[in-house]
């Protein structure tokens, strides 16, 4: 598996293949309070770059979640729209959120590495 | 201008506080443990909460004051003895609502608390109506503290002795730490509790010690989901000046004996709506699945016509699963009503149902 990259809105990105696994970080989680609502975008279905791919509610607000790559979706992880509480417990590994067959990884390439994630979640979130 | 703080903001940043700004101060919504462990907590236990930035308005005066707040109230105040409260409104002609606040009669006059975006405005106006009359003192050197929840008669009684005796909606004068504190037994979580007015110099202690005997602090979060799921309004939301207390389904706090010769600011529209019903009223909702139906949320019928729209939407820790409450025009508010909820462009399936969501019972006749 690829090394973890990481958006600037928050989520992370592992690619084995073709197929790229895409979640939510810890980092936003914690800005997000609890999680108590999921919604994923639907098997087969084609999302776009930086486009909507999701959605979490807190018990605060709605969030928009976004790919930062373009691909058809192949899985989605049904078991944190049955428990949403999960993306808090386990953000970068279990709860991950869906997977796409992606066609340029080169759209990979502008992500940032674990460090430099780590520096802009300090950086925005202070 | 600048932002507002209580006497426990440093209390609440030493408790790893997340601040919000809620009507122009400095407000903790949530603490390290998040919404829903501050809800269940405050269920199951005792939760702290500082609600000093609420107004604390102290008008003084004789029977010709208790006259006078019965041609603004619809409330049977001569009837209503000393120390015990009653919810009530501040309302235009149109019985549009200014503020809604809770009275208490006191020996030397009333105390009434209100809500914080609106004690300012209200002080204005109750003043216009009252005139000079009457010393009226919207108390800036008192801080307000609720602690709710079933364990919080055992903890609070243990450090001011005989708050136990105090039945629901009523309150008293007590001493504690060589001052007076006026305490009385209600909230807004629907849990039985109690409020307590004490001067800001003596806040933070008072507080440090309820956290000693096992109360936690709960923050605005929690706070919301807990009134939600009682099924208590939130001026801003559910209440504002263009909805009566008809429309908001409140007219059990309009005393009976007011409507017959009305009297009070406001009486000709309650009374009128109390007798034709109102076009739109005041409902709770729960989505179907896990779907949450935030606030501005539009409702529709099964026929694509807009009937309604959502005040107040959330998850329900304790029922756990997303509850809401809005309004809907007369003839879709019968319970089990099916209504369509549109979020994000879809239309999702609702039923009306009853409110509140989570019922306890409160403590009546323990004197």
């Amino acid at each position: 598996m690829s090394e973890v990259k990481f958006s600037k809105e928050h989520e992370w990105i592992t690619l084995e293949g073709d197929v790229a696994t895409i979640g939510i970080t810890k980092h936003a989680t914690e800005m997000l309070g609890d999680i108590v609502f999921a919604e994923l975008p639907e098997k087969g279905s084609n999302v776009e770059k930086d486009g909507t791919a999701g959605v979490v509610e807190s018990t605060k607000a709605a969030s928009d979640v976004y790919t930062p790559v373009s691909g058809e979706v192949v899985d989605t992880n049904q078991s944190i729209v049955d428990d949403p509480a999960k993306i808090n417990e386990d953000p970068e590994g279990d709860a991950w959120f869906f997977k796409l067959k992606i066609k340029d990884t080169s759209e990979l390439d502008n992500l940032m590495n674990k460090e430099e994630y780590d520096k802009f979640a300090k950086e925005t979130s202070s | 201008m600048e932002i507002k703080k209580t006497s426990l903001n440093k209390l609440h940043q030493s408790n790893n506080a997340k601040f919000v700004e809620f009507a122009g101060y400095e407000m903790p919504i949530q603490y390290s443990k998040g919404i829903i462990e501050e809800h269940k907590f405050t269920r199951s236990n005792s939760g702290i909460f500082d609600v000093s930035h609420m107004g604390q308005l102290f008008i003084y005066g004789d029977q010709s004051l208790t006259e006078e707040l019965e041609k603004i109230f619809p409330l049977d105040l001569k009837n209503l003895k000393e120390n015990c409260s009653k919810y009530s409104f501040l309302m235009n002609e149109d019985a549009g609502i200014y503020d809604d606040l809770i009275i208490t009669k006191i020996e030397d006059g009333y105390l009434i608390i209100l809500n914080a975006a609106c004690k300012d405005k209200d002080f204005e106006i109750l003043s216009n109506l009252l005139g000079s009359k009457f010393k009226m003192n919207l108390d800036n050197n008192r801080s307000l503290i609720a602690i709710q929840g079933p364990k919080s008669v055992e903890i609070l009684n243990s450090i001011i002795n005989g708050v136990d005796q105090l039945n629901f909606m009523t309150g008293n004068w007590f001493d504690s730490d060589n001052q007076k504190l006026f305490v009385t037994r209600s909230g807004y979580t629907g849990e039985d509790g109690f409020e307590i007015s004490i001067s800001n110099d003596k806040a933070e202690k008072f507080v440090e010690n309820l956290i000693e005997k096992g109360a936690q602090l709960i923050g605005l979060g929690a706070r919301d989901t807990l009134r939600l799921e009682a099924g208590l309004c939130l001026y801003g939301h559910e209440l504002d000046i263009n909805k009566t207390p008809v429309e908001a389904n409140l007219r059990w706090a309009i005393s009976k004996s007011r409507l017959s010769n009305g009297g009070f600011i406001g009486s000709k529209k309650i009374m009128n709506q109390m007798q034709d019903g109102a076009s739109q009223i005041r409902v709770g909702i729960k989505p179907e699945g896990r779907l949450i139906a935030r606030e501005k949320t539009k409702i529709f019928n099964d026929t694509d016509k807009q009937i309604g729209e959502i005040t107040s939407g959330t998850f329900g820790p304790s029922v756990n699963g997303p509850i809401a409450m809005g309004y809907v025009d007369k003839e879709f508010s019968k319970v089990d009503t099916k209504i369509l909820l549109e979020v994000r462009g879809k239309k999702h399936p609702a039923n009306i149902c009853a409110l509140p969501f989570y019922k306890k019972n409160y403590v009546k006749g323990v004197n």
